[in-house]
């Protein structure tokens, strides 16, 4: 290995402590935000809908500062998530029909 | 024509002799576990809505007190855990191996407590009647994806207090390397990442109102 392969794997510069102290308090405040949000008696769909966008953004925030996924080359994300996503998409689409169908079917 | 192709090969990240990803083996291969081991707690929790949208008699067994009091604090201390780890990490780049063990212990500590509330959490529900064959509300299958989700989340924190004890042993004798901490800081931060899946799906969406 190269001494300039040492220097690009040596570990990225993290964010300041700062920066990472209010990405906690951000997440926290997220984390109430959804709590209050579980005691209004909305319909369960947008509660879901609005429940998983939360957590999608605390995903982001979590993946990009604490796991320092924005200081990394951009092609790791590119290889990462899309093939992450595409799988999780393939599974909701073929689960979701038949659980709904499962719902209003006779057995119930 | 042929010289520029080959020109172009040999500079290319993707030639051989250099890391396209700009880091170590040791963390693309954290990266990949990751992803394979979310496409795992995925389909967990996608069982679980399957289950929950398909069953109209879905119990909803979650108190405010003590079930969300105490998954609401179990999801603060484990964030509170991922930023002590994001400082062992940063002390960790910077040489400083007594820091990095003490921020290390201080996210263990907070693992433990994690675990401890869980259980404790997990004693109300079975104290309640639920079984992972039944329960005295709704559908029977509810305690088997409960158990199942929350159990392999809280095995995945339980290895990752282990997995951190053996960090901070090997890094405070200089037997591991800055990376080795970076390393176990991502197990860490995404058995974190799960969480704030299972708790919104399985605890925030299933509340007792009265």
């Amino acid at each position: 290995m190269t001494a300039h392969d040492n220097a690009e794997t040596a570990g990225h510069a993290p964010g300041k402590a700062s920066l990472m102290v209010m990405i906690w308090i951000g997440l926290v405040v997220i984390t109430g935000i959804e709590v209050l949000l579980a005691y209004n008696n909305v319909a369960p769909a947008i509660m879901l809908t609005v429940l998983v966008g939360l957590s999608i953004i605390k995903a982001g925030l979590i993946m990009a500062y604490f796991m320092h996924l924005k200081y990394e080359r951009f092609v790791l994300v590119l290889w990462l998530v899309p093939a992450f996503m595409f799988c999780v998409m393939m599974i909701c689409i073929f689960f979701f029909p038949d659980s709904l169908r499962l719902k209003d079917s006779a057995f119930h | 024509m042929h010289q520029v192709e080959h020109d172009v090969a040999v500079t290319s990240a993707w030639s051989g002799g250099t890391r396209p990803f700009a880091m170590g083996s040791k963390k693309l291969g954290m990266w990949l576990f990751i992803i394979s081991d979310a496409l795992t707690f995925s389909v967990l929790l996608l069982t679980y809505s399957y289950l929950r949208l398909a069953n109209k008699d879905w119990p909803r067994p979650f108190p405010f007190s003590p079930s969300i009091v105490f998954s609401t604090g179990m999801t603060v201390v484990l964030l509170a855990s991922s930023l002590t780890m994001v400082m062992a990490v940063a002390a960790a780049a910077r040489g400083d191996r007594g820091t990095t063990v003490k921020w290390i212990l201080a996210t263990m500590v907070g693992g433990a407590a994690f675990i401890g509330l869980h259980l404790t959490e997990w004693m109300h529900l079975i104290a309640e009647g639920v079984r992972p064959f039944g329960n005295p509300w709704g559908s029977p299958v509810f305690g088997a994806v409960f158990f199942g989700v929350t159990g392999l989340h809280m095995t995945h924190v339980a290895i990752g207090v282990i997995y951190l004890g053996i960090v901070a042993t090997g890094f405070g004798r200089s037997k591991f390397s800055a990376e080795d901490v970076e390393v176990s800081g991502l197990y860490w931060h995404f058995v974190d990442l799960v969480w704030m899946f299972v708790f919104p799906l399985v605890y925030l969406m299933s509340v007792q109102y009265k």
